[in-house]
């Protein structure tokens, strides 16, 4: 590192360099396709036309971007501090208990405008808690916190099986889920909203969720670059020492940024329960929680990154179950193929080319500056 | 009590079958940290080794060619491991959560697209599987009361993947604690500026250490696909690799206490599988979801510090920068 690095203009590194690693896995995901004996481009067009090419399509690749919006903020909030959150997963199922406990407890009583803070605040609690202990055992007794949000998305997982097929299983029911939300304890859909003002659009699952995810992208700009928390939480995630002499606790920000980051992912379940389930059930999360890092990687812990990273997830999970579904030989899985390039090339390797670009950047845009 | 101190002994015999994979892959994670980098991509390279071994046994017929292409490629992995990590000093999670991905699917994107039955690979017959070797006078043996039921039971009638694994353990100890590979490796676990300035190369041995990482978890990944099961099918690790990783990190990075962790952790799931649906005197039916979490739990507590103080290598995370 003798040499100071050339200074790219922010387009490159923001918009060019993402999307050279982007290239990246989907070439190798081309080839992975091309070997199996299929032709990528055909594979290519199937995705594309399977995620937007009717409404109902879109409705699909919507509603799985909802969860990625989720996700990736949570991981991206973490990340600000400095710390790597990879049990979204269990948050995210502990956070389908708490608004599952609170819907099927007052969907009998209550109307639905209450039922849905109500909701929101349970789902949000309960995510934060299970995020808030790896977070204290890393604040305060050292333990590493990758590893014990690993570990804590496998208890999640026992104690929800536990609960599922012992304490909530709705009696007289052979498969471990609860019963069935009420009405009220129903997020609408947006084929039911659209409805409302009288456009037809053709039904899907994508609910009002949406809503609340982008209201959460503006809620997390605002609080990671507009507040004082968020300064803080950020000076601590760049260099701990230099926030600690500036008075910052570091342990206290590493709380708060968990504490969010586990709320943030505890709102997949308003998505995904209250809005297409309806009923607690057997590992909803679905790999949510992890394909959330893949999102915020490529989003650049943006949230206007990370929405365009969820709707390039949206298109890969819904593209790719119309894939598996016209190619026989390809099955959903390629999707999570993709996902890990995806990691691999934008995360990992991040930087696998940045030499190159610069040499190339400083040899083709400024030839002014390498003569120097 | 005969009956007793038989389901005893049956129990301890499946808890060294659940043990064998757990103590190759934390091997494999110790040589990992112990040179300063983070592996939680164990769980990967044991499913792409499971696979691949199942394919290669089913196509040659042969188990032995299957555990060697069971290896290479979990020795791919772990040099495509290296090349993020320490080659280009990426994310050492980010890398290991992306090879985890990667074969999770593509395991059974090829295997759904070669053999067609949803990601599993054919059956494999009794030839093509490492098969329980039975030691000489078991059958005799087995009727004298507790030697002889020990000797039957849980030493003899086991297959040779095993009895190797259980013999890695003092190889990796005596590697580990008493050649000069050994010492240079702990030192760059440790402190890898120092280990550069004596004139050692910390990238050339942190590459062999994913090296000798690779081989192990390939031997694990075909153990449980041509040697515990007689196929491989989706997802089949099924979390093993991460309770390795809880187990070494149990072991407090040292090959002999790991390998108790692996045993205990073993014993954990042979003790749930015996103990479904049976009611205890005390404490009732146990839920077989607790078995499935005290590793984690444990593990969770240990590095708490709530049982004693378990220090990971110095270095291990952090990518060597040299400078000049």
């Amino acid at each position: 590192m003798s040499e100071t690095p050339a200074k790219l203009p922010v387009w490159v590194d923001l918009i060019l360099i993402p999307l050279i690693n982007l290239a990246m896995a989907l070439a190798v995901s081309g080839l992975i396709v091309l070997a199996i004996g299929e032709s990528p481009l055909e594979a290519l067009d199937f995705m594309l036309t399977g995620a937007f090419g009717y409404d109902q399509a879109l409705g699909y690749t919507l509603y799985y971007t909802t969860n990625f919006i989720f996700t990736g903020l949570a991981v991206a909030v973490a990340f600000h501090a400095g710390l790597f959150n990879i049990g979204g997963e269990g948050q995210a199922y502990i956070g389908g208990l708490g608004l599952g406990l609170v819907c099927l407890a007052f969907d009998q009583s209550l109307p639905f405008f209450l039922i849905l803070p109500l909701a929101i605040v349970a789902s949000a609690a309960f995510g934060a808690a299970w995020a808030f202990v790896p977070a204290y055992l890393q604040a305060y007794r050292g333990s590493h916190i990758v590893i014990t949000t690993i570990m804590f998305n496998f208890i999640a997982s026992a104690l929800m099986v536990y609960l599922l097929v012992n304490v909530l299983i709705e009696p007289g029911q052979m498969s471990p889920q609860t019963r069935a939300f009420a009405a009220s304890g129903q997020l609408p859909y947006v084929h039911e909203a659209l409805a409302w003002i009288g456009i037809e659009v053709a039904p899907s699952p994508l609910n009002l969720s949406i809503l609340w995810a982008l209201v959460c992208c503006f809620l997390v700009w605002i609080f990671i670059w507009r507040t004082r928390w968020g300064y803080e939480l950020r000076a601590v995630g760049l260099n701990a020492a230099a926030a600690g002499y500036a008075g910052i606790s570091s342990r206290r920000m590493i709380l708060l940024a968990m504490g969010v980051s586990g709320a943030l992912a505890g709102f997949v379940a308003l998505n995904e329960l209250m809005g297409v389930q309806h009923r607690i059930m057997i590992d909803f999360t679905a790999g949510y929680g992890f394909t959330g890092i893949a999102v915020s990687l490529m989003g650049r812990n943006h949230p206007v990154g990370i929405v365009m990273a969820s709707l390039l997830f949206g298109v890969l999970y819904q593209g790719g179950s119309e894939l598996a579904f016209e190619v026989p030989r390809i099955n959903r899985d390629v999707v999570v193929v993709i996902q890990g390039l995806v990691i691999l090339f934008s995360g990992a390797l991040a930087y696998m080319f940045t030499p190159y670009i610069e040499a190339l950047y400083l040899r083709f845009a400024r030839p002014s500056m390498a003569a120097e | 009590m005969a009956d007793f101190f038989l389901l005893f002994v049956l129990t301890l015999d499946s808890t060294l079958r659940l043990a064998t994979p757990l103590v190759l892959a934390a091997l494999a994670g110790l040589f990992a940290e112990r040179s300063g980098v983070i592996d939680i991509s164990l769980e990967g390279k044991m499913l792409g080794s499971a696979f691949v071994a199942a394919a290669t046994a089913t196509a040659t017929g042969s188990a032995w060619l299957g555990l060697l292409a069971g290896i290479l490629a979990s020795v791919a992995l772990a040099m495509l491991h290296g090349f993020a990590c320490i080659t280009h000093r990426g994310n050492q999670v980010v890398s290991g959560l992306a090879i985890n991905m990667l074969m999770a699917g593509l395991t059974v994107t090829l295997g759904n697209a070669f053999y067609g039955q949803g990601g599993q690979t054919p059956p494999l017959p009794d030839e093509a599987r490492f098969l329980e070797l039975v030691w000489p006078g078991a059958e005799t043996f087995s009727r004298v009361p507790l030697l002889g039921t020990l000797y039957a039971e849980l030493l003899s009638g086991h297959n040779i993947l095993v009895y190797g694994a259980f013999l890695t353990v003092p190889l990796t100890w005596w590697v580990v604690y008493r050649t000069r590979f050994g010492l240079r490796l702990r030192a760059v676990g440790e402190n890898p500026a120092a280990v550069d300035t004596a004139g050692i190369s910390v990238t050339h041995l942190r590459y062999l250490a994913m090296l000798c990482c690779g081989v192990l978890c390939g031997i694990a990944g075909a153990y449980l696909s041509t040697a515990q099961n007689a196929a491989f099918g989706r997802d089949m690790t099924a979390g093993q690799g991460y309770i390795a990783l809880a187990a070494m990190i149990f072991g407090k990075w040292r090959p002999v206490p790991a390998m108790l962790a692996c045993l205990l952790f073993g014993f954990l799931d042979a003790a749930a599988a015996r103990l479904q649906g049976v009611h205890l005197p005390l404490t009732g039916e146990i839920p077989v979801q607790l078995f499935q979490a005290l590793p984690y739990i444990l593990t969770v507590v240990l590095l708490a510090g709530f049982m004693g103080t378990a220090v990971a290598p110095k270095a291990s995370g952090t990518p060597y920068i040299k400078d000049r």
